[in-house]
């Protein structure tokens, strides 16, 4: 469980994978939470398959940066393997990693001009990292699509909160269209038990 | 009532509640959520224009016509609005006028990293800066009341942690002022020399006006602080790292008014504390102005005018400055990790253009959009992105320059430019902003070009934003479209040919046909297939490598499809993403990648809802 007085969060992953999604559910809980919140976004070319991040920062008093800097993050929430990698040196020293194994090439392994480093959960827990690592890909295929991994992800995120369930499913219905609300629900129950 | 809204949503709140009635803009990270959550409002006209001086000026012609009236942009695009922003300066407004612009500090998504706030000086427009969404909607408001009391536009400028960060809102509700009747006064709004010259001493005064009520007015604001050996001025983004970092230790004037600042209340401020740092992200605007007055401050001498700032970052600078360290505890992997740049989604129809391009070895000067990721490996496509526009003009000067011969009748181009083979390509939106005036240049000046319109049927970088060869407007509903052939054909084009990129057969042929030795004249070669990821467009869905047949030749792979990769000497496709596309199929000599059933609907243009 983290902190109740404050918090900052990333989640990172590649552009097109749904994490703003994610983030806009987290930041409604908080609010609704009484916290003062700022969520980060990027938006434009970034989004093209590449590498990206949404911050979320909460607090009892004030908000003030919008973004979470090196050394911040109490949990970085990741969509794809190497992105937890990226990302780990904004891990806190008590922070925690929260990520997919599934693994997307990057345009530079794609040419051969670079190589997708193997073992990096291995490796990250060998630096030192407290790391949570499972297949949401998997789980999102078993909701009933590989589009929901997102909520997924939110769903193992949510386990680390004190929030009642039915706050996330109280937030997730006011966010997502309601053509797609049944399986978005699974998914999350899939992430939350997992 | 309190709402998380993104910087640019609260903007688009405070035109609603301060009663804005007419918005004209044109599309650019990152200030384009402001037009589309103000296009939301059924109080509020909104609408795309295609280029950003249009809708400046328009803005302008609903404020003339007596209704508080907005228009917003990027950086850059205040670049193209620049010629009426510095004349709208001299004739003042009707309806109170706001005018947006969105900095990119680090360039998460432009061309370059200019600081906008010049613009206010050398214009003498007053410029606003909010640091959080709640002051981006309060600020707004208070840019009208600016507007028609001193009879001036307002710049509001956003900066991308600004514009793109969502925080806490309360919201009010909505009051119009009565519009204001038209006058006819040639005496203000003619800007011939005779009345121009009458106008610049009342922007002058206004200016002397604006520097009193910025003494006055909330919108600067001191935060007070336990330790005054050390006072920071900084606004906008800058003010939200200062205060993460020292709290309420420091003393902080935190200007709203960015131009023209409060000489009296910095100069007061200055004096009651020991050490001024100036914080500010790209240029010594502020330290600049501090310095102008006389003040010893502590500015870009510490802190550099490149990119984003951050808390951390902050931190050290003061820590450096008051000779101490500071130590940030982080923890990495002993890892090579590649970098993640931003590319061409699967099944993107730019990718097969590109692919005969580069085929057919031409020089390609490109132009703003998504199409600009078409520049890096494997594509390698382009080699030139300027601005919008640019592309169709500098292939004219760049062909005209290679015809140039001198009195002996040879090349005055260097050996073996004068045979290179060129093209321009620019986009469908791009093309409207800017193009069209390039290529009547280059039909006008006879030119022998290739210019190549993607038309993709939207304005894809921005997230899909609708412009006038669509056939849709801004609130969504259908209007009048412009014809591409047609506009060409008209302005004089000597050949207009339509393709479908997912066909690399029928594009090589075009693209041969129109370099062709000898070719006169202008020709346009429009690759059309909407953008793969329209919600109107059907993907066949994933096709498949045959592993059994698969010889590892790479062919496929020459494309730069995200959704191919290399494993154990074979070509895969990840299922996730390839939408089946299949010009990854019609590259393999061995017919290992399963077409999909049926192509995608050739049709499947605009069915956007």
């Amino acid at each position: 469980m983290i902190t109740e007085d404050k918090g900052n969060i990333m989640i990172v992953g590649v552009g097109g994978q749904g994490t703003l999604l994610s983030s806009r559910i987290l930041g409604s809980i908080l609010l609704s939470s009484g916290y003062d919140v700022k969520l980060s976004e990027v938006h434009g070319m970034s989004q093209r398959g590449g590498s990206v991040v949404t911050y979320v920062r909460y607090n009892r008093g004030k908000v003030y940066s919008p973004i979470v800097d090196k050394g911040g993050a109490d949990i970085v929430l990741s969509f794809e393997a190497l992105e937890a990698a990226r990302y780990a040196e904004y891990v806190a020293p008590d922070g925690v990693i929260v990520t997919n194994t599934q693994e997307i090439n990057p345009m530079p392994v794609i040419t051969g001009t670079a190589s997708y480093p193997e073992n990096i959960i291995t490796d990250l827990r060998r630096a030192g990292f407290n790391v949570d690592a499972f297949d949401a890909l998997s789980l999102a295929n078993k909701a009933g699509s590989s589009k929901c991994v997102n909520l997924v992800l939110l769903g193992r995120l949510s386990r680390l909160f004190r929030f009642e369930r039915s706050l996330w499913e109280k937030a997730i219905e006011e966010t997502v269209p309601p053509k797609f609300l049944e399986i978005n629900r699974r998914a999350f129950a899939l992430g939350r038990e997992a | 009532m309190k709402k998380l809204m993104l910087g640019n949503e609260a903007f688009a709140r405070g035109l609603w509640e301060a009663g804005c009635s007419f918005i004209s803009s044109y599309p650019g990270t990152p200030s384009t959520e402001i037009t589309e959550f103000g296009a939301k409002y059924k109080e509020i006209y909104a609408e795309w224009a295609p280029n950003e001086k249009v809708a400046m000026e328009s803005a302008f012609g609903a404020s003339l016509a007596g209704l508080r009236s907005f228009c917003g942009m990027k950086h850059v695009g205040l670049n193209v609005a620049a010629d009426p922003l510095f004349t709208i300066s001299y004739t003042g407004v009707s309806g109170g006028m706001v005018i947006a612009v969105a900095d990119d500090p680090a360039m998460h998504s432009s061309q370059n990293e200019q600081d906008s706030r010049h613009y206010a000086r050398a214009s003498k427009i007053p410029m606003l800066e909010p640091s959080d969404s709640s002051e981006a909607k309060d600020f707004v408001k208070a840019a009208y009341e600016i507007s028609e009391e001193y009879d001036t536009p307002v710049l509001v400028r956003m900066c991308t942690r600004i514009a793109h960060c969502q925080n806490p809102v309360e919201i009010c509700d909505r009051e119009t002022p009565p519009p204001k009747p038209y006058e006819k006064n040639f005496q203000k709004y003619v800007m011939m020399p005779g009345m121009a010259k009458k106008r610049h001493p009342v922007v002058e005064e206004r200016t002397s006006a604006l520097e009193v009520f910025a003494e006055t007015s909330t919108l600067n604001r001191t935060d007070e602080g336990r330790d005054r050996s050390i006072g920071v001025i900084t606004s906008g983004t800058c003010y939200n790292y200062i205060k993460e970092v020292f709290g309420d230790e420091y003393p902080v004037l935190k200007l709203g008014t960015v131009w023209p600042m409060p000489k009296r209340k910095i100069l007061d401020f200055a004096k009651s504390v020991g050490r001024v740092f100036v914080v500010e992200e790209l240029d010594p605007f502020i330290e600049t102005h501090c310095k102008s007055l006389g003040l010893d401050v502590t500015g870009k001498d510490l802190f550099t005018n490149i990119g984003e700032f951050s808390q951390n970052y902050i931190e050290g600078k003061f820590a450096e400055a008051m000779g101490r360290g500071i130590s940030v505890r982080t923890k990495t992997i002993n890892a090579e990790i590649p970098a993640r740049p931003p590319v061409m989604c699967a099944g993107c129809p730019h990718r097969g253009i590109y692919h005969v391009l580069k085929k057919n070895r031409l020089t390609v000067l490109g132009d703003i959009g998504c199409y600009t990721l078409g520049a890096v490996p494997p594509l390698s496509a382009i080699d030139t992105t300027i601005c919008m526009g640019a592309s169709v003009s500098a292939l004219h000067g760049f062909n005209k320059a290679r015809s140039l011969t001198d009195e002996a009748g040879n090349a005055r181009t260097a050996d073996g430019t004068a045979r290179l083979k060129t093209a321009a390509v620019i986009g469908d939106s791009t093309f409207m902003h800017s193009g069209v005036t390039g290529l009547i240049n280059a039909i006008y000046n006879e030119s022998d070009s290739l210019i190549v319109i993607l038309d993709n049927s939207t304005t894809g970088m921005t997230g899909h934003q609708q412009n006038p060869t669509t056939g849709f407007n801004l609130k969504g509903d259908p209007c009048a479209k412009i014809n591409l052939e047609e506009l060409c054909r008209s302005v004089g084009a000597a050949r207009v040919l339509v393709v479908d990129p997912y066909n690399i057969a029928e594009c090589d042929a075009a693209v041969k046909s129109l370099t062709a030795d000898g070719l006169e004249g202008v020709s346009v070669l429009i690759s059309r297939r909407p953008c793969a990821l329209l919600k109107s467009v059907k993907h066949p869905g994933p096709i498949h490598v045959d592993a059994r047949r698969c010889i590892g030749c790479k062919s496929c792979m020459q494309i730069g499809c995200p959704a191919i990769s290399f494993k154990e000497g074979k070509a895969v496709i990840d299922e996730t993403q390839c939408t089946g596309c299949g010009i990854c199929a019609g590259l393999c000599k061995v017919g290992a990648i399963g077409c999909a059933a049926k192509n995608a609907d050739p049709e499947g243009r605009r069915e956007e809802r």
